[in-house]
């Protein structure tokens, strides 16, 4: 369903993807693990058409996201991982401009909105301003706003950032739903190990751009002889902490960036 | 087409819900209008041109319409910056569309607010030589605001953040607007000058309220509305291109 070959991507001299592959079949749900700034975010960011690869090959459903991305677009949804809602809307008018800009019918729309905004605890907000919405309650409308329509796959970036363990528990139990029952093909990114153990298929640990490890929560226990999978992670990635800072330099590149592409 | 139209609907309830913003635009007109309009009303009739209020009042139009068309198009950039851009550019929609509905919608927004502009202007003592023209006012303030909505919409594809904005604001919308004609005849100007007011699209604009509010035209007409036309097309094109072009 998803085919990654050799991509790669850099930004200036950093190599933010170095040459990853990996596959994710039909049906399944896949986790991409690592540390902040290992590429997690850029890799879906080239897969759902927002960024354009240095090199390498993608394949989404057989579509090339860089060659018809209009038709790939139609493959997938996602929830990204910072806002991306319009906080001078409503909490139904994005719900229903989503439903519009994804061709999802009048009818099965409005009832599906008020199936997710009650699933997730906001119909009762319907009517009011993202912009008075708590940051737990936007997440949640982005989250919901992610399933309004049933695409082929479904990405999702930190989805659970900032939630509290009942929309958490929420989220898991819906994708799980349409995992198995409309067969819905998830690829996701989570800081919580306990998560990606509990949903995922398969996962794979990014670290500086490379792919370190991937198979089942098992084999990435067996393989580095730990108890847990948070003590897999660490083993595989070290303890250090990264942070992607933005120097002098950094703010240099954007002033630059902001005239040439 | 739902899409352009839900896009459309976007911008329209985002400016009428906005009620600081709509106030906001309207002082800067209504400064020029007072202070301009009353202040140099006085040398403007020594000189035997007339009313100086008349004259300045479809300028002060065209103005509101110009900031107003050129800033929706910009406002791209809080999009971006608020992540909302990202949610219309994965979603199956050719990315045309999707720029269509949000220019359309800046132009619509752009219009209301020249009519509003007008509206102030006839309290302040303005009035159309001829009510039955007034309609054609209204296409050129359409026309004006698909130029620059187009225009704001490839500026706002080109840049990353709001730093660019003082740079815009200063070599690009503060020119169009005193090289127009809004201010000042167009006629017997020095060489340079003229050439500069002639390759400024506002300035057809201007004229084409001219001419529908009170009657006075340069160009004419036919050649304001011809100009209006292709350079809101080539606008409009060059905005879908770098529209189409953006990777976040």
């Amino acid at each position: 369903m998803i085919h990654v070959e050799n991509l790669v991507k850099t930004f200036g001299e950093v190599k933010a993807v170095d040459g990853i592959s990996f596959d994710v079949s039909h049906g399944e749900i896949f986790a991409f693990l690592g540390p902040n700034g290992a590429g997690k975010t850029t890799t879906i960011q080239m897969l759902t058409t927002l960024q354009r690869p240095t090199s390498g090959s993608m394949k989404l459903d057989g579509l090339d996201p860089v060659t018809q991305p209009l038709q790939a677009r139609s493959r997938f949804g996602i929830v990204f991982q910072d806002p991306s809602l319009d906080v001078e809307l409503t909490a139904y008018e994005n719900m229903d401009l989503h439903g519009a800009l994804y061709h999802v019918p009048r009818k099965v729309r409005v009832e599906r909105i008020q199936t997710l905004l009650s699933l997730f605890e906001l119909w009762d907000r319907r009517d009011s301003f993202v912009k008075t919405f708590s940051g737990g309650m936007k997440r949640r409308l982005e989250i919901a706003r992610g399933l309004l329509h049933t695409p082929r796959i479904l990405f999702l970036d930190e989805p659970t950032l900032g939630l509290d363990p009942q929309s958490r528990n929420q989220l898991w139990t819906h994708v799980k739903h349409l995992n198995e029952t409309e067969g819905v093909t998830v690829f996701l990114t989570t800081h919580y190990m306990d998560e990606a153990e509990r949903t995922a298929h398969r996962i794979a640990i990014i670290d500086h751009g490379h792919i370190v490890a991937q198979g089942t929560a098992q084999a990435l226990k067996q393989q580095t002889g730990a108890e847990s999978l948070e003590a897999a992670f660490l083993a595989l990635t070290g303890s250090t902490i990264r942070d992607e800072r933005a120097d002098a330099a950094d703010q240099m590149r954007q002033m630059a960036r902001m005239w040439r592409r | 087409m739902t899409v352009v139209y839900y896009l459309w609907l976007r911008e329209v309830k985002r400016y009428l819900r906005s009620r600081p913003q709509i106030i906001g635009s309207i002082a800067q007109p209504l400064l020029y209008l007072l202070v301009l309009g009353f202040g140099l009303g006085p040398v403007f009739e020594q000189s035997g041109q007339g009313s100086y209020l008349q004259f300045i009042a479809p300028g002060v139009v065209g103005m509101a319409i110009l900031f107003t068309s050129i800033f929706s198009g910009i406002g791209l950039l809080w999009d971006r910056q608020f992540g909302f851009l990202k949610e219309t550019l994965v979603a199956p929609v050719p990315r045309l569309q999707i720029m269509l509905g949000r220019t359309l919608g800046g132009a619509t927004i752009a219009s209301i607010q020249g009519t509003l502009i007008l509206v102030v202007c006839m309290i302040a003592g303005f009035r159309p030589y001829n009510i039955a023209a007034v309609p054609l006012a209204f296409v050129f303030m359409l026309l004006v605001g698909l130029v620059f909505a187009g225009l704001g919409t490839a500026i706002g594809s080109s840049l990353k953040d709001m730093q660019g904005f003082q740079l815009i604001m200063n070599f690009l919308v503060m020119p169009i607007f005193f090289l127009s004609g809004a201010l000042f005849p167009l006629n017997n100007l020095p060489t340079a000058l003229t050439l500069a007011t002639r390759a400024d699209p506002l300035s057809y604009g201007i004229d084409g309220l001219r001419g529908a509010l009170i009657g006075q035209t340069q160009f004419g007409v036919v050649t304001n509305l011809s100009v209006l036309a292709v350079v809101a097309s080539g606008f409009l094109v060059l905005g879908a291109w770098a529209f189409s072009k953006i990777q976040i």
